[in-house]
């Protein structure tokens, strides 16, 4: 375990909204610009809190969706029916409005720029939103297996496209649809199974890493899945998202 | 407390007499068939968090629970979310085994069945994982901390928590003595299920619940500290949600 890990600001700073991206029906990204901010580890995520006038305060943990720059993060929030701060990230906030971020946070479910192994990153729903931070500063060869409900559902459709398509052929995108397919999909809707996972995993020899993110029962399903097709479980690192992400 | 051998010049004795009274900051009652002791909901001065800032959240008016009891920067939760580094570890039970292993090499070890005829408490209390959600009143039953110490003779002051699978947790001894810590194979009535940690995981609830190891396969007692897997991955050595101990800086 590296004990440099990269630990972020603990301090609460402000974070003032840049702009809001509308990502699916009931999902956002905003930009977020933050003085200082340094930059963060593809994957690490940070801690929000939201200050109503009363004083009331309310905290829940995002992870950043985008590229490690200066001064400014992406976070993609899928908004939680019952939630609490999501319906706020995702229906309410607009540019200038602010609030306070304390990070970069996470040791763990990293991946480290100068970290030569492939990656295979397996993202349920909204459970995608760190491995796009990874393919969007992937340096080393990486798949992507994203699971989702429907094409509509989806995030970062198009922006996933053409990175599939870039020549340097770096990042491979495979998607799972498990209720609607687009028109002309080869495969009927399903969930993750050993099939679509043998299309993507690495060769064993390849000391491939994996990430797996996404809801509890996607996470353990796809974990169980890559165990059992013979990936090394010590180079498997998870996250979960679930409703009380919210 | 009772039951356990400890050496004379074990620096811990004068601190066990202080639980109790210096525990407080979780609720929790404790059913012991026995009746033997019981916890009680001990009230306990709450550390306000840093200075607040002035930053206002325009649109945001958010909704109030009852928060009694809820550690600083927590919220609630009716759910039992899973937080996990890696696949879930599947244990047969028959390959299953406790170790207790002291500084000296000394092995103590339980087989499934050994383990489950224990004596068990039972132990309803709140939990606080780091990512924010707290449950209240969670029900468990699992066999004292205590009790798997009682006949081990050692001078340790730290215990790591090892788990199939590889992760491990660090404690100060103390601190999973005397009523405050249990290896539990039960939840809500229901054996523990494999994503929640079973066949059995430790239970620490006055600590953050990454210290409440799941897969539970071995207490090893230590004369040091030695952090474990999210201790030496950013997050705080000693957990403590009520003084927020999330993570080094904290």
């Amino acid at each position: 375990m590296a004990r440099a890990a990269a630990l972020g600001r603990l301090t609460w700073q402000p974070a003032t909204v840049a702009a809001a991206r509308v990502e699916a029906a009931t999902a956002r990204t905003l930009v977020l610009d933050v003085d200082g901010w340094t930059g963060h580890v593809p994957g690490q995520h940070v801690d929000v809190r939201l200050t109503a006038p009363d004083g009331y305060t309310a905290y829940r943990s995002y992870s950043i969706s985008s590229a490690p720059v200066p001064g400014r993060l992406e976070v993609t929030v899928q908004a939680v029916a019952d939630g609490e701060v999501s319906p706020y990230l995702v229906d309410v906030a607009e540019p200038g409005d602010q609030f306070e971020i304390r990070g970069p946070l996470g040791g763990w479910f990293v991946r480290r720029p100068d970290d030569p192994r492939p990656a295979l990153l397996i993202g349920g729903g909204s459970g995608v939103a760190p491995l796009m931070s990874m393919v969007r500063a992937a340096t080393n060869p990486s798949r992507l297996l994203y699971s989702v409900r429907s094409p509509s559902d989806a995030l970062f459709t198009a922006e996933l496209a053409t990175t599939a398509a870039a020549a340097d052929g770096r990042v491979a995108v495979t998607h799972v649809y498990t209720r609607v397919a687009p028109a002309g999909w080869p495969d009927p809707p399903r969930r993750l199974d050993t099939d679509a996972l043998a299309r993507v995993v690495w060769p064993r020899d390849a000391d491939a890493v994996a990430f797996v993110c996404g809801p509890t029962g996607f996470v353990e399903t796809a974990a169980d899945l890559l165990v059992d097709i013979g990936h090394d479980p010590a180079n498997i690192r998870t996250e979960r998202f679930g409703p009380t992400g919210g | 407390m009772g039951g356990y051998v400890l050496t004379a010049d074990n620096p811990i004795t004068g601190a066990l007499a202080e639980h109790g009274v210096a525990m407080g900051g979780y609720h929790i009652g404790i059913h012991r068939p026995s009746g033997s002791t019981g916890g009680s909901g001990v009230a306990a001065a709450r550390p306000h968090g840093e200075g607040r800032m002035a930053v206002i959240t325009r649109g945001f008016g958010g909704r109030r629970r009852d928060n009694t009891d809820l550690p600083p920067g927590q919220y609630r939760t009716d759910d039992f979310p899973v937080l996990s580094a890696g696949p879930t570890p599947r244990i047969g039970l028959d390959e299953w085994e406790l170790a207790v292993v002291t500084e000296t090499g000394g092995r103590s070890t339980w087989s499934w069945p050994e383990f489950t005829a224990l004596p068990t408490d039972e132990a309803t209390v709140d939990i606080h994982c780091v990512t924010r959600w707290s449950k209240f009143d969670t029900s468990w039953r699992g066999v004292s901390v205590d009790t798997l110490l009682a006949d081990v003779e050692t001078a340790a002051e730290y215990v790591v928590a090892h788990s199939y699978g590889g992760y491990t947790t660090n404690f100060p001894l103390e601190d999973l003595l005397d009523g405050q810590a249990w290896v539990a194979y039960e939840f809500d009535g229901e054996p523990l299920a494999p994503v929640h940690g079973g066949p059995a995981r430790l239970l620490v609830p006055h600590l953050y619940f990454w210290k409440s190891a799941k897969w539970l396969r071995a207490l090893e007692l230590r004369l040091d500290d030695q952090p474990g897997f999210w201790e030496t991955a950013g997050y705080h050595n000693y957990g403590d949600p009520w003084r927020e101990q999330r993570h080094w800086a904290d």
